[in-house]
């Protein structure tokens, strides 16, 4: 099948306009006869439920967790961008719209951005009204404050807890829908299998995870927001459950995977403390707003800091290294993710890491805290304050900027933030790549739809900070509940559809074998030895550098891993009732099969870009050398039977409204 | 470390459940309470015995999966903290752990350690929202200013994470703090006026019927609340109640 991408002619400003006063309606009368099943409850999943619950299509949503308000979205910290001109810096749409085509490295959609960039400002107004207690100033209005890749302060904040805030918005808009009985709502859940008839995406098969039971469920369109996969590489900021079945599954059936590869590795991380981790913990990149990053200058210091004999607090401001200040000065401690991630590795290879195991590097606050500390000294009309004076007051201010995070840091590692500086390292935390979709964010398979981190449109190579949020709404809230309606208004005659048709049979069929296969395998080795093992493969050889040799090498021990894991591997229990580890294994399966994929794409994309950093294309400064001649297209991957032999298909990538550029924030 | 863990061990809702005993060793102090479990899980699985079952998901305090009743107190030992930021430097080698569901009439338990919250959705779905459509034209955002202290206030209310510690700490299982952050968060707003008389008249209602007990102001949520939820929000609630009662015309 050839890749359309359906983008709408006309001038960039216009096309969503145009594009959406075109799209057919369905009438009141008629959208009471279309089921619509959506998979996922996170910030796409439960705005585009109430949205189209609210049109008055029949919405069935499906989550895995014991309640919709448990998805992940509810962990982002640092908040949402939108174009709104608050602060009067020069921000516009279309600052935006070239904020995130830059920093994705050139290589996502003008028209998918432009139309997010547009919405923006639309998410703000919907989420007050909804009354989601966004951070306001002393005059009662909204406050903003800058995330990374950008000179101008877009980012509307809930204090770290946005994500949270802005899901329990979308909850709230969904159980209103629930009450009306307008959204069926499925919860612990979980999609085993996209029912495909007649090419088109008619339902799912179910789990029931309470009962074991499974259960077929059939609609006119399938919805799938069920996140990114980076629990691919077990240690992730993502949450436990976070999986990849839902979309993985429905590549199996002919939905193609874009950008595989393309995986966010988080700057700011609490570092990895002991084998028996089970997952990472971010630290909000609106912490950099005011820590600053460094590591020491010398490495007699690096090594006595790591044998216990040195205190980061004892050496001289002359013998730090702030690097990022140092090789960035225009955008300093603020460049981009994947920037700052790099360069975090590229002094702790070189042997100036901080902790133990001499992967991490340090983020302080003590200039801040000074800094404001002397602000408050003055406006609360301290005279001659003290030293003492001025640190606590500073510490004030920063505690009200980011209390839970620095009680979250301290929780876990035991030392004050406060006092003495944030240890930290990057950690993988967000996949730009996902299902391919066309600009209605309609899938290869008809009828199949793909919204927020599950989709690929979006961030391109690299996703700036407070971005996710604004995508995971745009999608749900004002995108996808307009453009289904081109493939819905097919259907107004078709009628509910048969769960009894031999395509549902079949798929049950399928899912049955499947867990059959695990209960009775009678192997040795726990769901999570195999998990741990694929991680390991993955952060070596597809991590934050990659070359031929290690991405061939990865190939190779996924696909024995994946052998050893269907021979080997031991689920006990029943198949009958709650048994999560039952639910684990066949997760886990689907991510060794991505893995290999992540592994072939990664091999095949001879460039860095973003995410993606190939050792082999490198300047001699250690940036990244983009190939903008041979690699200015989307890889959008067909199943073929076995992930490392799937289909490349391009999607060319046309700039006409930005200039292509090395990016610099130098 | 060397620990003997007392775990509540139930096969199913109808089935009757017992207090189990299982020594480990080699538990390390950064492990935290979760990543311990985890660690038993895997030697039960080696010897064949069907892993602790036990909520949990996001592991870092937000997502409000997590539970467990330990050593009595719901999250445990510490203040301010979900189970799965409690760490296994709170103990010392040699305790003896007791970890319990939490209990309540209005959550079952489905399995072990897992108990059946669904109550909760439906107390917000009887009015824990703002009525308005996804038009993407409401008025600007900042046409609506609110005042500091009642955004901050507004806030702190809507911090919940909706755990369940408040009604398993409670000796008459009330939800009273559970739904007051809810109906507090929005009867400080202006854009929670026009609903509000019939939001805390509902979603009281739909808290009895669920099977939840009153509340007779011991504290004892505020102090286990992960999110330090205040019963100031217990006190609005019931002003807002009593007033709603009487000028309701209903």
């Amino acid at each position: 099948m050839a890749l359309d991408s359906k983008i709408p002619a006309g001038p960039l400003g216009e096309k969503w306009t145009k594009h959406k006063g075109e799209i057919p309606l369905v009438s009141p009368a008629n959208k009471r006869l279309i089921d619509v099943i959506v998979v996922g409850t996170g910030l796409a999943g439960s705005s585009a439920a109430a949205s189209l619950a609210e049109m008055g299509y029949n919405v069935k949503a499906f989550c895995f967790q014991d309640s919709p308000r448990r998805a992940h979205s509810i962990a982002a910290q640092g908040g949402i961008n939108a174009a709104k001109n608050y602060q009067n810096d020069g921000d516009s749409v279309y600052r935006l719209f070239y904020d995130t085509i830059k920093g994705g490295d050139y290589r996502s959609r003008e028209a998918n951005v432009h139309r997010l960039a547009e919405v923006s400002r639309n998410i703000i107004d919907q989420c007050v009204a909804q009354g989601v207690p966004f951070a306001r100033d002393y005059g009662g209005l909204l406050d903003n404050r800058s995330f990374g890749g950008v000179q101008v302060s877009r980012t509307f904040y809930a204090k770290g807890q946005t994500g949270q805030q802005l899901l329990l918005g979308a909850y709230s808009a969904l159980n209103r829908q629930i009450a009306k009985g307008r959204v069926k709502m499925y919860a612990r859940h979980e999609m085993q299998e996209l029912v495909v008839v007649d090419g088109k995406a008619r339902g799912i098969i179910a789990k029931n995870l309470v009962t074991g039971e499974f259960e077929r469920h059939s609609a006119h369109a399938v919805l799938l927001c069920t996140g990114g996969y980076g629990n691919v590489f077990f240690l992730s900021t993502n949450a436990m459950g976070s999986n990849v079945t839902a979309a993985w599954k429905a590549h199996r059936k002919g939905a193609y995977m874009a950008n595989p590869c393309f995986t966010q590795i988080h700057p700011t991380c609490i570092p990895v403390s002991g084998e028996n981790q089970s997952k990472l913990t971010l630290m909000s990149e609106s912490l950099r707003n005011d820590g600053r990053i460094w590591v020491p200058a010398k490495k007699e210091d690096a090594e006595a800091i790591r044998a216990g004999k040195l205190h980061p607090n004892d050496i001289a401001e002359e013998n730090r290294d702030y690097y990022l200040e140092r090789r960035y000065p225009a955008f300093g401690n603020l460049v981009p993710r994947d920037v700052a991630s790099r360069a975090a590795k590229e002094r702790c290879d070189a042997g100036y890491g901080v902790n133990k195991t001499g992967e991490a590097v340090y983020l302080d606050f003590a200039a801040a805290i000074v800094r404001y500390g002397k602000e408050e000294a003055l406006v609360k009309g301290v005279n001659n304050p003290s030293d003492a004076d001025i640190k606590a007051l500073g510490e004030k201010v920063v505690e009200a900027k980011y209390g839970n995070l620095f009680q979250m840091y301290e929780k876990i590692t035991a030392s004050n933030p406060y006092k003495e500086p944030m240890m930290i390292y990057p950690a993988v935390h967000y996949t730009m790549g996902g299902l391919w979709v066309d600009y209605n964010l309609m899938t290869s398979i008809p009828g199949c739809f793909a919204l927020g981190e599950a989709n690929f449109s979006d961030h391109g190579a690299n996703r700036l900070g407070a971005s996710a949020l604004m995508q995971g709404l745009a999608d749900g809230y004002f995108v996808a509940p307009y453009t289904v309606g081109e493939f819905l208004s097919k259907d107004i005659r078709t009628g509910a559809i048969s769960t009894d048709s031999p395509e549902f049979e079949e798929a049950e069929k399928v899912v049955r074998e499947r867990t059959d296969k695990f209960i009775n395998n009678n192997g040795t080795k726990s769901v999570d030895f195999f998990h741990k093992r694929l991680g390991k493969i993955m952060w070596n050889e597809v991590g934050m550098a990659r070359n031929e040799k290690g991405l061939k090498q990865a190939i190779a021990d996924i696909q024995a891993l994946r052998e050893e894991f269907y021979a080997d591997v031991r689920v006990l229990g029943s198949a009958n009732g709650m048994n999560p580890e039952l639910d684990k294994a066949g997760r886990v399966a689907d991510l060794i099969e991505l893995g290999e994929l992540m592994a072939k794409d990664a091999l095949e994309r001879n460039e860095s870009c973003g995410g993606h950093f190939r050792e082999e294309y490198q300047s001699e400064e250690g940036e990244a050398l983009r190939d903008d001649a041979n690699f200015a297209f989307v890889s959008a991957w067909e199943f073929t039977g076995v992930p490392a032999e799937a289909k490349l298909h391009k999607e060319e990538l046309t700039f006409e409204n930005v200039e292509l550029k090395t990016r610099s924030y130098k | 470390m060397d620990l003997t863990l007392k775990i509540w061990r139930q096969a199913g809702p109808e089935a009757k459940g017992e207090m189990k005993t299982y020594p480990i060793s080699g538990v390390e102090e950064d492990m935290s309470f979760l990543e311990m479990l985890d660690y038993l899980n895997e030697q039960l699985i080696d010897q064949g015995i069907e892993p602790v079952v036990f909520d949990h998901d996001c592991r870092e305090g937000i997502c409000g999966m997590c539970s467990l009743f330990i050593n009595g107190e719901a999250h445990g030992p510490g203040r301010k903290i979900t189970t799965c930021q409690l760490h296994m430097r709170e103990f010392k080698s040699g305790d003896t752990i007791y970890i319990e569901p939490f209990r309540a009439k209005a959550f079952p338990i489905i399995k072990d350690l897992m108990v059946d919250r669904s109550a909760f959705d439906r107390i917000q779905r009887a009015g824990g929202f703002i009525s308005v459509n996804t038009s993407g034209n409401t008025i600007d955002a900042n046409a609506i200013p609110v005042p500091k202290e009642n955004a901050d206030k507004a806030f702190d209310a809507a911090t919940c994470i909706g755990c369940g510690a408040c009604v398993a700490t409670c000796k008459n299982s009330s939800a009273m703090l559970f739904a007051s952050a809810k109906i507090s968060q929005f009867s400080l707003l202006p854009q929670g006026q026009p609903e509000a008389k019939e939001r805390v008249l509902n979603m009281v209602n739909q808290m009895d019927l669920e099977g939840f007990g009153n509340c007779t102001n011991t504290g004892a949520c505020e102090v286990e609340c992960p999110k330090g939820i205040s019963l100031e929000n217990i006190a609005r609630m019931n002003r807002d109640y009593l007033f709603a009662s009487l000028s309701n015309n209903k």
